[in-house]
């Protein structure tokens, strides 16, 4: 760095990177205003779902019709893990995929299956001793319901198929813009809310078709919504890391640039302060002679 | 005077109608049905189909939906579904594309094709389609 030019050229590209990362910041804040607003307008939706489904389960006594509900001792557990299709948003996709190798080790004696979401979750485990049972990437920029609802679709079959007797999601839950918290979550076997089914409602309704056909029919619509929320939430937050790592890098930038200028008018100064003193002293030898 | 029948539909994407209403056709998947003031207390699965709303004399609106289901008590009816769409509002360019991609995907040989994804892909195309003539055909 000892040359003025290059010190020059140090700043520049500095200043373009702040610019990039600035410009990443705007965006994953436009992004996250989305997301947010998508999570307020599907939570009534959520809502009357959960409310049926625990109403129905609390009035169904044989849950063995049921078959989503139905429990058996664990053999074989399906763990999702959702982490991001990009990166750049600070420990975000690491703090998933660190908790996700350890609830590996803590289903060491049980034979366990991962399903990645999310391209970066699919770049770590590429090379690592676990075995894969599926993935979906590429769709978190155009997310929308049918994602959710393919995702699930997908989910049921391999649980049904398959024989797996409890399926697990690993996902960053939105606290705010700064913090989010991973969470490991069971979705299937399915256990309706437990706080509605203990309030007692009085009236009982006419049912069409029978209430275990409306159960076995609303729980999977129960669990796309489930899987739409996970998939809003872990975007959300992905979006609120990435404000935040990108505003931090921001202010590095700015602060670098800072120290950057100090250093080259420091240089600028020295080197002209060199040349007066060369032509100073050049000029007293002429005298001199 | 008449006793109102206050109608919500709620879709994943937000409430897409509120208010109150003469009567209400559904798509029961034990058969369409009509909700009137004062209806008994009903808990009913919908299917793909069209849902009618009178509103009043004047105004009846119509709705594409894809299934879900609906309550009935104390003279709310609550439709939760996976869709409903405003027959206006149907774009029936993107209904026929959707229609043409089901058809597509029903007719490959492939083995990794979903066909029950894609026949109720088909179907809920189809119904949009429906319903969209129909309401352009009124006017």
């Amino acid at each position: 760095m000892a040359n003025l030019r290059e010190i020059r050229k140090r700043i520049s590209s500095v200043q373009s990177t702040q610019q990039i990362t600035k410009a990443m910041k705007m965006v994953a804040a436009a992004k996250l205003r989305k997301a947010q607003e998508n999570i307020l307008a599907f939570r009534p939706y959520a809502y009357e779902l959960r409310r049926l489904i625990a109403h129905l389960s609390a009035m169904t006594e044989d849950v063995s019709q049921i078959p989503l509900m139905a429990r058996r001792p664990v053999e074989k557990a399906l763990l999702v893990v959702v982490t991001a299709d990009r990166g750049l948003c600070g420990a975000f996709n690491s703090n998933i995929v660190r908790r996700a190798s350890e609830r590996l080790r803590e289903y060491s004696d049980t034979e366990a299956e991962l399903f990645l979401v999310g391209r970066k979750g699919v770049e770590f485990f590429h090379k690592r001793p676990v075995t894969v049972n599926g993935q979906k990437i590429n769709f978190f920029n155009e997310l929308n319901f049918n994602d959710a609802v393919e995702l699930t679709d997908t989910i049921l079959n391999i649980y049904r198929e398959q024989q797996f007797d409890r399926v697990e999601f690993i996902y960053n839950e939105f606290k705010s813009a700064i913090q989010q918290n991973v969470i490991v979550e069971q979705f299937l076997p399915f256990v309706p809310d437990e706080e509605i089914m203990k309030s007692p409602r009085q009236v009982d309704f006419l049912y069409e078709p029978d209430k275990a056909t409306i159960l076995n029919n609303v729980i999977p619509k129960h669990l796309h919504v489930q899987v739409w929320r996970i998939l809003l939430e872990s975007n959300a937050a992905e979006q609120g890391a990435r404000m935040t790592a990108m505003e931090n890098a921001t202010d590095n930038a700015e602060e670098m640039i800072h120290q950057l200028t100090i250093f080259y008018n420091r240089k600028r100064q020295a080197s002209i302060t060199t040349e007066i003193s060369e032509i100073v002293s050049g000029a007293e030898a002429l005298k001199e002679s | 005077m008449a006793m109102e029948l206050t109608v919500q539909i709620v879709t994943p994407y937000g409430e897409v109608f509120r208010g109150e209403v003469q009567s209400c056709t559904l798509p029961g998947t034990e058969g369409g049905f009509q909700v009137l003031p004062l209806h008994a207390d009903l808990v009913s699965l919908l299917d793909i189909g069209s849902i009618k709303i009178q509103i009043n004399d004047q105004t009846t609106r119509f709705l594409a939906t894809s299934g879900g289901y609906c309550e009935v008590k104390d003279n709310v009816l609550k439709i939760i579904v996976e869709s409903a769409e405003f027959a206006e509002k149907i774009d029936l360019k993107r209904a026929e594309a959707a229609r043409k991609r089901a058809e597509q995907r029903l007719k490959s040989t492939q083995d990794d094709i979903d066909i029950p994804r894609a026949r109720l892909a088909l179907a809920r195309a189809l119904n949009r389609i429906r319903v969209a003539q129909f309401v352009n055909s009124l006017n």
